[in-house]
């Protein structure tokens, strides 16, 4: 057989491939970096130390960040030949996600601010 | 006890829907007699009904859609006949509250319930043969998406009798579609079927992308497999990137209208316009979802009846993909007038003229295959010449369209009315048709009348420029759309042409049964015995018809591109079929009720919610989770076709193809 | 993993008889197609909540004068939350590795951990909006808040079907043993548990914490 095994070509997304220490290994500093991303997002959350206009950024970051480490210390998502087509879908679903979300603002941030009247004046004008 | 249903909902008082419903169940009730009659059940049970094959699917999927093709037609013509006669004096025969069912209904069901099941049934029987293997990746899920999808029908249809349909028009805009200002069942009928059926939809994208990128033959890298695929692959990463947001945007309108939310209310702090914005960043990729697979037939027809390659089958792809990127970048054309501003139009319009740049180099190529080739007027390439024709000035109008400033002005008036419809009809309807002929004989094993089918396209043709032009033209004159009735008189003889447009359609429509009942009486004068009537190039091509369940005795291997094509121009030159391959056993998944179970709780859920007759709703619910758990729990999955059938079916199949060979090299 | 020992995707059964140049070799088996299309599901459902949280972000100073972000999110209970859920997320790990060593005690307990955990979490939220409602900010009373109760809701939604999908898993596992759609079937269970989380982690951090920032 001159070609690679079809089967190492393709690993399913989520599924562990190796012995039982690495793949215990691999949630465990998952769960400890997840943990501490967490603690560290709560903590940015709370404390008045940061520049104030950098918080939500900073709190992005780290979501992102965790975000990461689920998707490669749980779901095993690598940059190996074999996990190809799962990075691939996952940037095509990346994409719309930001599309859909940056879009959506965007958009709806210039409709509300040329409204004829301010918003707040038409919240006076409905009582409810 | 039953919510909100009373005898009132019956429609005793209009007399329209009251006669169109006794029509159609007299007509229902007919034909489920003359299927028993025929002692038909276990046939249409095992063979369709509870079928996992892929083929058998397509076709229900294509009968539905013909069927609701009628139900929309019929809209379209009573609308044409309203504008008609509604001028001056005269209301016409339609009072406003049932015109506008009516416009709303004739969208929907076009869209939903005729283009997509036409094109979905199109990838379902076509893009496992092409890709050389025996099934989609998840054969019972297709099951159920199809009936999903005719639950969907089911509820829609239900309205015609039973309440009334939404006025909204087919996309329910709020605040009109709040409780406040529909209070009636019409927008729940519509919300409820399609979220029913948007489920199926959305599992079909994620079977089809599946199949394509994890199941091919062996041999058949990405650029070896035909264009129709490369299409379908796009149509469906669309579906998986746009139907989740049709399902958040209507379950949205759905928690204001059953839970009192404010999400699109006028008051509570509700923005309409975020409805807007979020059902057109389905709306536009749905469209490219419907015309992406129908650029597919195109190719695939060019280039077999012009006998020659595609041409640029490489920037066939890239076009593809890139239209599948920015159909997602455009949806913003939509409500250019609705005040984003210069800037956010300025950005989404130049997009919107950018993706017009792909699709001419498709044309580009289809026209260059044809160039330097022997063309075979066959029908389907009536409708590939009228399609290039036709679509393209729906094409130009869309540029025109996506100019902000112009938009200003012909939005929502029928000039847009006739560039869509121009696009669809044109793009979507046209392939449809091509198609339908083009594949007939593969799925049925004898072609459909020629002579017949050539009329069908004339009058399609001529019907839809009569029908459609003098709407332009209008659309300058500041018609706008969805009027029940004309105040201007000087637009009387435009829209009389446009109805007689209407009824050259109506007359195409008809025809397409009479052909189909004729080419059915008339069979055994145009069997297709070889399985390759139209001297094709694909692998749909290399089975017998129709296929055996199947489909191949034994995979192909695929050695470059035009897999079929290779493989046939070799054995002709040696006057050899390949070596018999070693037969196999094959498995199957076997036939499942799943499908059509699920199908009738979700149709008893969402009826129930219609009328909120909750006791129901919860025990649909609760059946419809029954079904599945009971169908986890199954330990049958496959069954076994044994080698001797295998076997015997190839033998067959490779006698035929030995006699059609030997008749070709005698006559060179 | 090797290519003979898993049960073929539909049909398959012939390899290819000769070098086939350039391309797959085949349609790949069911243990690579299954998860896959669970993949491409759970990408679908992502998109699915892009589209709330763009409605989210649109909608959250839409408050109609009611209550605001300030006034009604509580961190502590959040941060609970958002450990439980993590943890649970860790545990379902351990479950597929037991799993795919076919030990059918330290299964079933690490899923029952799992199921807990998400029990822990859906009960917090449960209690928050049930307090939100008393307080006088139920989903009804402002565009902001129907859009909190549905984001978050949702999420909450799927996770309870998480759970119903973990009873049932325990079931199957308990009835059939470690066959091999039982573990595709866990695989996928499980990839939906930890996107269950990159949900929460964008809920937490964007709801939760940017929306209350001083």
């Amino acid at each position: 057989m001159t070609e690679p095994d079809p089967e190492r070509l393709n690993v399913a997304p989520g599924a562990p491939h190796d012995s039982m220490l690495s793949e215990t290994i691999s949630y465990v500093v998952g769960l400890g970096l997840a943990l501490l991303l967490t603690g560290i997002s709560f903590w940015v959350a709370s404390t008045s130390v940061l520049w104030g206009p950098g918080v939500a950024t900073g709190l992005v970051v780290l979501a992102i960040a965790q975000m990461g480490v689920h998707l490669v210390f749980f779901l095993h998502i690598t940059s190996g030949p074999d996990n190809t087509n799962n990075v691939l879908a996952l940037a095509f679903g990346v994409l719309i996600v930001f599309l859909v979300m940056i879009g959506t603002i965007w958009i709806m941030a210039h409709m509300n601010a040329n409204m004829a009247a301010p918003s707040d004046l038409m919240n006076l004008q409905m009582q409810r | 006890m039953f919510g909100r249903l009373t005898w009132d909902s019956i429609p005793f008082n209009q007399p329209i829907p009251l006669i169109t419903s006794l029509i159609v169940f007299v007509v229902i009730a007919a034909v489920l007699v003359w299927i028993t009659r025929n002692h038909w059940w276990p046939y249409l049970w095992n063979e369709y009904i509870t079928s996992t094959d892929h083929k058998r699917i397509g076709i229900m999927y294509i009968v539905l859609a013909l069927v609701m093709l009628v139900r929309g037609f019929a809209d379209a013509i009573m609308m044409r006949a309203q504008q008609s006669i509604a001028i001056g004096q005269s209301q016409g025969y339609l009072p406003p509250e049932h015109y506008n069912q009516i416009f709303s209904a004739h969208g929907t069901i076009m869209i939903f319930f005729v283009a997509m099941p036409f094109v979905i049934g199109f990838m379902n029987f076509v893009v496992p043969l092409q890709l050389g293997v025996r099934d989609v990746a998840f054969p019972t899920m297709n099951n159920v998406s199809f009936w999903l999808t005719a639950s969907g029908v089911l509820l829609t249809n239900m309205s015609l009798f039973l309440g009334e349909f939404a006025r909204t028009g087919w996309l329910a805009f709020p605040p009109l579609s709040e409780k406040a200002f529909s209070p009636g069942v019409g927008v729940d009928y519509y919300l409820v079927a399609l979220q029913i059926s948007g489920v199926g939809t959305l599992l079909t994208g994620v079977n089809f992308v599946t199949t394509i990128l994890k199941t091919r033959a062996p041999g058949m890298s990405y650029l070896r497999m035909p264009v129709f695929c490369w299409t379908a692959l796009a149509s469906n990463l669309l579906i998986i990137a746009a139907f989740p947001v049709l399902t958040v945007t209507l379950a949205l309108l759905m928690l204001d209208r059953y839970l009192g939310f404010h999400f699109f209310t006028n008051d509570g702090g509700g923005n309409s316009m975020l409805y807007m914005n979020l059902i057109w960043v389905w709306g536009h990729p749905e469209v490219y979802i419907l015309v992406l697979p129908a650029f597919g037939i195109y190719s695939e027809v060019v280039a077999t009846f012009s006998g020659k390659p595609l041409f640029g089958y490489r920037s066939m792809v890239f076009a593809t993909l890139g239209i599948c990127i920015i159909s997602f970048c455009v949806w913003l054309h939509h409500f250019f007038t609705m005040g984003a501003g210069a800037d956010v139009n300025a950005i989404f319009g130049i997009a919107s003229m950018i993706i017009g740049v792909p699709t001419g180099v498709k044309i580009y190529n289809w026209l260059f295959t044809m160039y330097g080739g022997r063309v075979r007027f066959n029908v389907p390439m009536y409708w590939t010449i009228g399609f290039m024709l036709t679509f393209m000035i729906g094409g130009l109008t869309g540029v025109l369209l996506a100019i902000p400033p112009v938009d200003f002005i012909v939005h929502n008036s029928l000039f847009l009315i006739a560039h869509f419809h121009q696009v669809i009809i044109g793009g979507v309807v046209f392939a449809i048709m091509a198609g339908y002929t083009y594949w007939f004989p593969k799925a049925f094993g004898f072609t459909l009348d020629e002579r017949l089918g050539k009329a069908i396209f004339w009058c399609w043709f001529i019907g839809f420029h009569l029908a459609f032009m003098p709407l332009y033209v209008l659309g300058f004159w500041g018609a706008t759309r969805r009027m029940q009735h004309i105040p201007d008189a000087t637009w009387a003889p435009w829209l009389d042409v446009a109805f007689v447009g209407a009824v050259i359609i109506g007359a195409g429509i008809a025809l397409t049964v009479v052909q189909l009942i004729y080419s059915i009486r008339t069979r055994d004068q145009r069997r297709d015995v070889t399985g390759d009537p139209w001297d094709g190039r694909t692998l749909e091509w290399l089975t017998l018809s129709p296929p055996p369940h199947y489909n191949f005795a034994v995979l192909p291997d695929v050695h470059g591109e035009e897999a079929y094509w290779t493989r046939k121009q070799t054995a002709i030159k040696q006057d050899q079929l390949i070596k018999e391959p070693d037969y196999q056993p094959i498995e199957m998944p076997v036939n499942t009720p799943t499908g059509v179970i699920v199908a009738f709780f979700a149709s008893v859920c969402g009826f129930a919610v219609i009328w909120y007759i909750w006791w129901l709703a919860i025990l649909g619910l609760i059946g419809a989770f029954a079904i599945f758990v009971w169908y986890a729990w199954r330990d049958e999955h496959e069954h076994i076709i044994p080698v001797e059938e295998v076997r015997a079916n190839a033998r067959e199949r490779r006698r035929i193809r030995m006699e059609h060979l030997h008749k070709l090299s005698q006559s060179t | 993993m090797t290519a003979a020992s898993e049960a073929p995707a539909v049909g398959l059964t012939h390899q290819g008889s000769e070098d086939t140049g350039l391309g797959q070799r085949g349609p790949a088996s069911k243990s690579i197609v299954v998860p896959y299309g669970f993949w491409l599901f759970v990408l679908s459902d992502m998109v699915l909540f892009s589209a709330l949280f763009a409605t989210y972000a649109s909608l959250v100073h839409a408050t109609d004068g009611g209550p605001t972000t300030n006034e009604l999110f509580h961190r502590n209970l959040v941060a609970i939350e958002t450990v439980a859920l993590l943890v649970s997320s860790f545990v379902c790990g351990l479950a597929m590795i037991t799993a795919k060593r076919a030990n059918m005690l330290w299964t079933q307990i690490w899923l029952v951990v799992t199921a807990l955990l998400g029990l822990v979490f859906l009960s917090i939220e449960i209690y928050e909006f049930a307090s939100m409602v008393a307080e006088g900010a139920p989903p009804q009373r402002s565009a902001f808040l129907s859009a909190f109760f549905t984001l978050v809701g949702c999420h909450g939604a799927h996770v309870t079907c998480g759970l119903l999908w973990i009873g049932t898993m325990m079931a199957q596992i308990w009835a059939k043993g470690f066959q091999p759609h039982i573990m595709r079937r866990l695989l996928c269970l499980s990839v939906f548990w930890h996107a269950l989380d990159i949900i929460w982690v964008a809920i937490f951090t964007i709801v939760y914490l940017i929306g209350t920032l001083p």
